[in-house]
């Protein structure tokens, strides 16, 4: 169970990122995060990574309140190619944390390697993060975060800079892993239809200093199918919705105002709705 | 290709310098003395590089500075991580760093010559001095230049301080401190050779362009020594570069976007 409460964080200039979020986590819920740009995402993401020190409120973890990094958690960065090492091979950087595992180096690289099959990258194992592109970087680092198996899982727009065909592909894989090891994840998106696709419930960011406008649960079944679900009238009405929600910025379903329809839901993009101030 | 194109370049050029210097001497517009003909200082370069004496001031001066160079790399890398890992200490060392690091090695000799007894310890001491600050602001600046992202993602699988400094900080500053280390090894020659020709004493390569000159000397000789010198710059600068490119080809590789 994660425990968010009151939680704010103001960075040493002044800014302040997010202001007074309260969440409440069961183990083994996959919730999607949407917001604005530059709203505070990440922010509330590196608060419960235990990675910044908020400046008020509480992040609890299993009882535990969050003052370091907990046990068992992995972080799908934003900047993927930042948070990958260039002097280590593609199957050395899934490896490296799983030292943590107190596994045998066989047993990492094993790991590894099955971790990096499961994205499609088997064949770039021994290849180094700046010989790939963006995309292959970005399923290096969701590959890396899946071999850890974490109990909590951040992942910050993990699928931002893949094709689409591939990103279905990783949406189900997200899916599959979550339902085989029931680990509770965190996942920020800018698409809305993703957010809704992957999640149990699709929490809704306010522009900057940002906090939570909505919480809507995903009335889907748990087995999603990319083609199927997507066609359900309960995956339209939720994703109109939170479309509405996320567009009316603040106060929850303001249908007036909403913007004008767009006729192709993937440009129902956050960022396209809600430019950063 | 561009590699052969270059160093076909390089040569072109040598041997066009040769040439004008052997021009110029051939046509008698220089004195003798000055400047003798390049096949003339060529040859006497072929003699030093079998004489003996001139071998035992080489490897003289190369003792001083390997010894001298080693000693600032023990110092410095591991000051230059403290200093650049620990924000405090940085802040508060940076004055003291400023200040000392404009000293030249040679405004030094006066007071080795006092503190030390053994010529090669006053050597080594100047050349300590003069290689410890490339090596130490470069590695500070490289530690403190860390990208922050790439150490989170380390701390975020649960690694404490120790561990990120040692599997992402260091092997993402290395690439920086070595070269550090080359720019230390260069300075480091030309101070040892400048102080042996200032301070004299012992042997070295100094010494001996300072004795070939003695008593109206041999130009000659004293150039091909100097040929000598630059060319033991060149080999220490161009092992060290390749050192660099074969250990950390991932820097090199992604900064000149080659695979
Ligand atoms: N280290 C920092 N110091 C000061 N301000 C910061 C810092 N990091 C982020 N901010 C500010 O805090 C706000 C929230 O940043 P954050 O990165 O959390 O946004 P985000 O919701 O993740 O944005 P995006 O969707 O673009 O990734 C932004 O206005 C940003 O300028
Ligand atoms: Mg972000």
């Amino acid at each position: 169970m994660l425990e968010i409460a009151a939680l704010s964080h103001t960075y040493p200039d002044g800014h302040v990122a997010i202001r007074g979020i309260d969440l409440t986590v069961p183990d083994g819920q996959l919730v999607s995060i949407v917001g604005p740009s530059g709203c505070g995402k990440s922010t509330l993401l590196r608060c419960i990574a235990g990675l910044i020190r908020p400046t008020g409120g509480k992040v609890v973890l299993n009882g535990q309140p969050v003052t370091g990094v907990p046990e068992g958690l992995a972080v799908v960065f934003q900047d993927y190619s930042r948070s990958l090492f260039p002097w280590l091979t593609v199957r050395d950087n899934v490896a490296l944390p799983l030292r943590r595992r107190g596994k045998s180096k066989a047993e990492r690289r094993e790991a590894a390697m099955a971790a990096l099959e499961s994205v499609g990258l088997a064949g770039a194992a021994r290849k180094y993060p700046w010989q790939l592109s963006g995309g292959m970087q970005q399923r290096v680092s969701i590959a890396r975060a899946l071999a850890y198996q974490p109990s909590l899982l951040l992942m910050d727009e993990p699928f931002g800079s893949v094709d689409a065909q591939t990103r279905e592909d990783l949406e189900d894989l997200v899916l599959q892993v979550h339902r085989a090891e029931k680990m509770t994840i965190l996942l920020v998106t800018h698409d809305i239809d993703e957010s809704v696709y992957v999640g149990d419930r699709v929490v809704v960011l306010g522009p900057s200093p940002t906090g939570v406008v909505a919480d809507v649960p995903v009335p889907l079944p748990s087995e999603r199918d990319q083609i199927e679900t997507r066609a359900l009238p309960e995956f339209i009405g939720t994703r109109a919705k939170v479309g509405r929600l996320v567009r009316g910025g603040h106060g929850g379903a303001d249908v007036t105002n909403a913007g004008p329809a767009t006729p192709d839901p993937r440009a129902a993009d956050v960022r396209a709705a809600c430019s950063d101030g | 290709m561009i590699k052969a194109r270059r160093f076909a370049l390089g040569a072109a050029g040598a041997v066009g310098a040769i040439l004008v210097v052997e021009a110029v001497n051939r046509l008698g517009l220089v004195d003798e003395d000055a400047l003798p003909a390049a096949t003339t200082i060529l040859g006497e370069a072929g003699r030093l590089a079998v004489d003996g004496d001139f071998l035992v001031d080489v490897g003289d001066t190369l003792r001083a500075w390997a010894g001298g160079l080693l000693l600032a790399v023990a110092v410095a890398v591991p000051l230059g991580v403290l200093l650049g890992s620990v924000p405090f200490l940085g802040t508060a060392s940076r004055f003291l760093v400023e200040m000392c690091r404009p000293i030249p090695s040679v405004a030094l000799i006066p007071l080795v010559l006092i503190v030390f007894s053994s010529v090669t310890q006053q050597k080594m001491a100047l050349i300590f001095y003069a290689a410890l600050w490339p090596i130490l602001i470069n590695t500070l600046y490289a530690l403190r230049d860390v990208d922050p992202v790439a150490k989170e993602s380390l701390r975020a699988f649960g690694f404490g301080e120790g561990s990120v400094l040692w599997r992402v900080s260091l092997p993402s500053a290395a690439p920086f401190i070595a070269t550090g280390v080359r720019i230390a090894a260069s300075v480091g020659l030309i101070v040892v050779i400048s102080a042996e020709l200032l301070a004299g004493g012992g042997e070295g390569v100094g010494i001996f362009l300072m004795e070939s000159q003695a008593g109206g000397g041999d130009t000659a000789v004293m150039l091909a020594g100097a040929c000598w010198a630059g060319a033991l710059g060149l080999a220490v600068n161009a092992g060290l570069v390749g050192l660099e490119r074969i250990a950390f080809r991932w820097n090199t590789a992604r900064v000149e976007g080659v695979s």
